[in-house]
């Protein structure tokens, strides 16, 4: 027995030292949790997609750390009017083929989402219909003028999606990005394995100089139970979506006191949406009483010890300057800190709205966290208040017919951004004229108004105030409603230095500042 | 046997033809739609008209009838046409995880038998003694643990053990040996394990009701020795149930391994199969379920082969 056990360990030994890949050490390995859908950004909008474009692209602007707009490519970026937007980009940008960029190349780029030729779907057309024409003055500026004023402009021009393709490629032939991954960003394409792994390496001729500090990196695909093994285990360098308090525990344990956790919010909450067109919840006082019954601060302390679900706001992201603030968000329905007044109150508005013995049919996905626990949460604060609920947690595929075919009382959904923008963060909330994704089938000319307001409003002061405005309405009239926003909690091995946590999982993956402290 | 292998290789098509009507058309009338997951899971702000669009892009605006035609004309030229997630051909997606899935299933198969011949042969010569106890204990436990779990105690104890796993990637053998066995022995170990034990428990049962047979007494009686009968006369024929066993075992397999190649990381077919019926990739489904139906068929197909070599009263009926 023992001659087999020191063989076991002796060829375990042997698997750890001999072969095995030969990535070489100042090269990151990361795990991601699932395979890109498409090498074109246009169509590709997924978390992985997103990842793996930004270590090959570039745009105008990117997102910092504090989630506002900065630099990328453009030396300059100015809003001359409401209407006009100006771009200055250096000379000496230069593609992966080593041919230079030059605002030809934005021009097309641009014009490729706004109004993409014949076979190319634009996915992200819509978000930039208010650009009217893009002029090219002289080859480093790009001039974007606009139909009418769009208060988000400004967020869009730094969109990871909006990546800068080579003009004469897309002239050969549109759909070359399905195809070809050509870029100016801080990697070069290595390989891609479909299913496995995803590979690059640094680009010498990188505008930034003496960047990136890697010398490349090897990204897998696994399944997201699997990123705790392999980080402990040496499978991966790091993994930047974020894990759940329990991960980020066992990472820790794991690598005993080699692990680095940071930590901080993240532009995602989970929502309940009630379905409008059944009764009762077309009546505003059910709506009122269902989000009056659920305890979001206790919630708050409680959940953030077992699932990513932390922080209590509305609409806005907590910290936002935005968002509302404390002292205003506990006037609102469901905000309050005295629960069992809340209960009370709850209570009474169903006993109004003559609703005795509701029993509630919640559609969630079936992804345990935080989906389930969101959605268990919800049922026992129901609970309380004597609503009944039936859990239906189907796969994602059908929790999407349920939603367009309505057939759900209240809906777990979820609001998920790479920046705070008003415009994208009502969605959830509007009627089904305005956006296609609004599930609760409510009508209201309010919403649509005041929407529309402060999507044109391009005064931070003015459109702030009509936003505000907007988030106290909305959360009175409960058509959809935040249960918690969610934390991010990034833990990897501390040999990865110089990443910067920002609040969102699309950006922040260039790698450019990261390096490998061996 | 020329004739008989041809004959089979006839009745391949229309099998195959069969099963691509049916899966064409069953696949459909599952709900989801594949392209709102694609755009929309994410949570990207996606209109109904860009959806539209989308699904006009892959063809799935067009009736269902014409759909149905292009498959099949394509299917004559092998073409299995285009993942409706990735965008990439079907083809090239099951070629990626084909071999990971087959050497898993060739070493999970040398396993099981390395360990099941034997075993069942002691168990069954030693019947009812300690040895048998122990082989059927083991055997039992085989069949009681599923893989996926053996599969999860096996990183654990890896981790626990020796502060190591393997590296993660799929190198081919003929590469690095080293690396690839060290990746893929522990996926082929957790399944081998209770391939072995159904294989086990079958070459006992199988070795006890052939030994009882008249032809093993009378070899006996002409004293034999027991070595010899066994080696002769009993193993080769109690091997035909063992051998179909093995078969079915090794074709499941393929595209089998569905929670072992998650729990793996291994980019197999099992896992290609779960996630494209998440997302309700139809074309990349029927593509796997031809692959699963023509795997089916050749190792039946091996199986039959195997029979007229173990019993020549086969091969002359």
């Amino acid at each position: 027995m023992r001659r087999l056990a020191l063989a076991v360990a002796l060829s375990v030994q042997l698997a750890a030292c001999g072969g095995g890949d030969a990535t070489p050490s100042d090269w990151i390995v990361l795990a991601l949790t699932s395979s890109p859908t498409n090498l074109d950004p246009a169509i590709g909008l997924d978390e992985s997609s997103q990842r793996l474009h930004q270590l090959i692209f570039s745009s105008l602007l990117r997102i910092d750390d504090s989630l506002r707009n900065v630099p990328d490519l453009a030396t300059r970026f100015e809003m001359q009017d409401p209407q006009t937007y100006v771009a200055e980009i250096p000379p000496g940008v230069r593609f992966h083929d080593g041919r230079e960029m030059t605002s030809e190349d934005v021009k097309a780029s641009y014009d490729r989402i706004v109004n993409p030729p014949e076979g190319v779907v634009s996915l992200r057309r819509s978000a930039h219909a208010d650009i009217g024409s893009i002029e090219t003055p002289d080859a480093y500026t790009a001039v974007f003028k606009m139909k009418q004023p769009n208060a988000s402009m400004l967020i869009h021009f730094a969109s990871p999606w909006n990546c800068i393709y080579r003009a004469a490629k897309l002239k050969e032939d549109p759909r070359f990005p399905e195809k070809t991954i050509l870029g100016t960003g801080a990697f070069k394409f290595g390989e891609y394995v479909k299913g496995s792994h995803w590979t690059g390496e640094r680009f010498d001729g990188y505008f930034r100089k003496d960047r990136p500090y890697l010398d490349g990196y090897k990204a897998f695909f696994v399944k997201s139970n699997n990123v705790v093994t392999g980080i402990v285990g040496g499978q991966f360098d790091a993994e930047f979506r974020g894990r759940t308090p329990k991960e980020s525990e066992q990472i820790v344990e794991g690598l005993k006191g080699n692990a680095n956790v940071i930590e901080g919010p993240w532009v995602t909450n989970l929502l309940l949406t009630f379905n409008t067109q059944r009764k009762p919840f077309d009546d505003v006082r059910v709506r009122q009483a269902l989000t009056l019954a659920i305890d979001r601060w206790a919630g708050s302390q409680a959940l953030s010890k077992i699932s990513v679900l932390k922080y209590v706001s509305g609409l806005m992201r907590p910290g936002y300057e935005y968002a509302l603030p404390e002292a205003e968000l506990v006037k609102l329905p469901g905000f309050g800190k005295d629960i069992n007044k809340s209960r009370e109150e709850a209570k009474k508005l169903l006993q109004e709205a003559g609703v005795s013995n509701l029993k509630i049919k919640l559609v969630n996905r079936a992804i345990g966290e935080p989906y389930t626990t969101g959605a268990i949460y919800a049922m026992d604060q129901w609970k309380r208040i004597g609503v009944e609920t039936e859990h239906s947690q189907i796969e994602t595929k059908l929790f999407f017919d349920a939603m367009k075919d309505g057939n759900f009382d209240v809906l777990v959904e979820f609001i998920s951004d790479f920046a705070d923008d008003p415009t994208a963060q009502f969605d959830k909330i509007l009627t089904k004229k305005m956006s296609s994704q609004a599930a609760s089938g409510h009508t209201d000319q309010k919403v649509e108004e005041l929407f529309e307001k402060q999507a044109r409003a391009v005064d931070p002061a003015e459109r702030k105030k009509i936003v505000n405005e907007l988030e106290r309405y909305a959360l009175t009239q409960a058509y959809s409603v935040p249960i918690l926003w969610w934390q991010r909690i990034i833990t990897n091995h501390k040999k990865v230095q110089g990443w910067e946590h920002q609040a969102n999982h699309f950006t922040a993956s260039d790698l450019v500042n990261v390096w490998l402290d061996e | 046997m020329l004739g008989y292998i041809i004959r089979r290789l006839f009745l391949v098509i229309p099998t195959l033809v069969g099963v691509a009507v049916a899966v064409f058309f069953l696949i459909r009338v599952m709900p989801g739609d594949v392209v709102v997951v694609k755009l929309r899971a994410d949570g990207a702000q996606v209109t109904e008209e860009t959806i539209q669009a989308e699904r006009k892009r892959l063809g799935l605006d067009k009736p269902l009838i014409v759909q149905f035609t292009d498959y099949m004309i394509g299917l004559t030229r092998f073409d299995l046409g285009k993942s409706l997630w990735t965008g990439q051909s079907v083809f090239e997606e099951i070629r990626i995880r084909f071999p990971v899935s087959l050497q898993v299933a060739i070493m999970a198969t040398l396993i099981a038998v390395f360990i099941a011949i034997p075993l069942g042969t002691l168990s069954a010569v030693y019947r009812d003694t300690w040895i048998d106890y122990s082989v059927r204990v083991l055997a039992v436990s085989g069949l009681a643990i599923p893989s996926f779990w053996l599969g999860m105690l096996i990183i654990l104890g890896l981790l626990a053990f020796f502060n190591w796993l393997p590296k993660i990637g799929y190198v081919s053998i003929f590469e690095d040996p080293v690396a690839n066995l060290s990746a893929l022995i522990w996926p082929a170990l957790s399944v081998g394990y209770r391939y072995a034990a159904v294989a086990t428990r079958m070459m006992r049962s199988a070795l006890l009701e052939v030994m009882r047979e008249d032809y093993i007494r009378t070899a006996r009686a002409k004293g034999v020795y027991q070595k010899l009968v066994m080696r002769r006369h009993a193993l080769r024929n109690a091997m035909l149930p063992v051998v179909t066993v093995v078969g079915l075992e090794f074709a499941f397999l393929i595209g089998g391994l569905v929670v072992t190649e998650q729990v793996f990381n291994l980019n197999g077919i099992g896992k290609l199969f779960v996630d494209a019926t998440a997302r309700g990739d139809f074309t990349l489904i029927q593509g796997l379920v031809l692959l699963i139906a023509v795997n089916f068929i050749l190792v039946n197909s091996v199986v039959d082969l195997l029979y007229a070599w173990l019993d020549p009263r086969i091969r002359l009926s």
